[in-house]
């Protein structure tokens, strides 16, 4: 899943550049939804100002475990050049916590794709320590 | 065919069903990115996604929807057991109905007005397509005498050049019943022309992942009932059926890629014209000669 927070468009065309015949990053099984509720990875592009906040929240705690956070752009890694504006909150890690930072202004589609198969990593070591708490609470 | 190889049958289908939904599913996304110019994913990218769904944490609204998610999962299983078992055709259409029922039941349940929209629709698409399945019941009885399956398949005749207006519609509703584009409207299989993700806005872990299962059981289903209409109480009509149903398979897939998704009003419409046309017309043919 992808958001939009206040990123300028850049790395959120490299995203969708990443679904292109070129890139085709469903060549991992990866496709771009919508729905929360089906999604395992949350994209973020942009940083987060006080009137997205929330939103970010509420998308993430929509999302069942395990899941995992790829903040793609350096906006939504620290800021970037929007830092120290009055209305940025910083990095999307200041709200919801982040496992994998894909750095670049725009982030090149390679390496929201190398992100996001660190992410799949990420996932399966989750599943994995959920399978275990399961079978300890047992 | 002696009754128990019916139930063979059957027990075939139940068992190793999901198995070829399943392929066919990964079939499909293969050739759909083969289409876009894209590698694609693995051929088991399906059962990899369902696993995953299974293992995932589960977050529903209610628990009622669960519960309907699972009834649609096992109405379209006895629906195709009935119909692979050599059973009645109009038991197998209302099953069929039933099975559905449950699905927008499902959407209904949860306060999404996402999942409403899924579902109001989905009921406009079951309008547009029941005529024609019940007019293809009807051809059969007309020139088989009877609903049941197992009298079509023993007859030994071939219902392909007798129904062949009711083929053709069977073969336009089955766009609409595999909800493929342009009647994708209440549940897409492509993220980008969906709100958000219709009916399945709410269905999370277990519960999606029985909705996929079911699609694939479905499928199977659908193109056994393509398969139907070759059978001529040898190897060849089998073997016939077979290709056709893989070749409309494959028809359905490059109508998904080809097409932009339509208003309600198109479906139903084009539903009932095609519908009432071909299938009442063929009903005609069938009484007059």
């Amino acid at each position: 899943m992808h958001y939009d927070a206040s990123s300028c468009n850049g790395c959120d065309i490299e995203v969708l550049a990443c679904l292109t015949p070129v890139y085709d990053v469903e060549r991992f099984g990866v496709i771009n939804t919508g729905d929360p509720k089906q999604a395992d990875i949350f994209l973020v592009t942009g940083a987060v100002n006080d009137q997205n906040k929330e939103v970010v929240k509420q998308l993430y705690d929509q999302m069942p475990e395990p899941k995992v956070v790829v903040a793609v752009g350096i906006c939504a890694c620290s800021g970037g050049i929007f830092k120290d504006c009055y209305n940025i909150l910083g990095g999307v890690d200041q709200v919801i916590p982040v496992d994998v930072y894909v750095p670049g202004c725009a982030a090149r589609p390679e390496a929201i794709i190398d992100g996001v198969v660190k992410g799949l990593d990420v996932l399966e070591q989750k599943r994995l320590r959920l399978q275990q708490e399961k079978e300890g609470s047992k | 065919m002696s009754d128990w190889m019916w139930i063979v049958a059957a027990v075939v289908f139940v068992v190793v069903g999901p198995l070829v939904g399943c392929l066919l599913a990964g079939i499909d996304r293969k050739i759909s990115a083969r289409m876009q110019n894209r590698v694609g994913p693995p051929i088991r990218q399906p059962l990899y996604d369902v696993r995953k769904f299974l293992a995932k944490e589960q977050v529903t609204p209610n628990l009622v929807q669960d519960f309907y998610v699972m009834c649609f999962l096992l109405f379209t299983i006895v629906t195709g057991a009935l119909f692979f078992g050599g059973m009645d055709l109009l038991l197998v259409i209302f099953t069929l109905t039933l099975s559905e029922t449950f699905l927008v039941l499902a959407a209904y349940s949860s306060g999404s007005v996402y999942s409403q929209i899924g579902a109001q629709r989905e009921l406009y698409v079951a309008m547009a397509y029941e005529p024609i399945i019940l007019l293809m019941a009807i051809c059969y009885y007309l020139e088989f005498g009877s609903f049941a399956v197992s009298d079509i398949v023993e007859s030994g005749e071939m219902a392909f050049v007798p129904l062949l207006g009711v083929f053709v519609a069977f073969l336009f509703g089955l766009t609409m019943k595999l909800r493929k584009s342009p009647f994708d409207l209440s549940l897409s299989h492509h993220a980008h022309q969906d709100i958000v993700r219709g009916m399945a806005t709410e269905f999370s872990g277990r519960t999606y992942a029985s909705l996929e299962i079911a699609h694939w059981y479905e499928s199977v289903m659908l193109l056994g009932m393509m398969v139907l209409f070759f059978l001529n109480g040898s190897w060849t009509g089998v073997v016939l059926g077979v290709v056709v149903a893989v070749l409309a398979w494959i028809l359905e897939i490059w109508i998904d890629n080809g097409f932009a998704r339509m208003k309600w009003q198109t479906a139903l419409k084009s539903g009932w014209v095609v519908g009432l046309i071909l299938g009442v017309g063929n009903v005609a043919v069938l009484l007059l000669i």
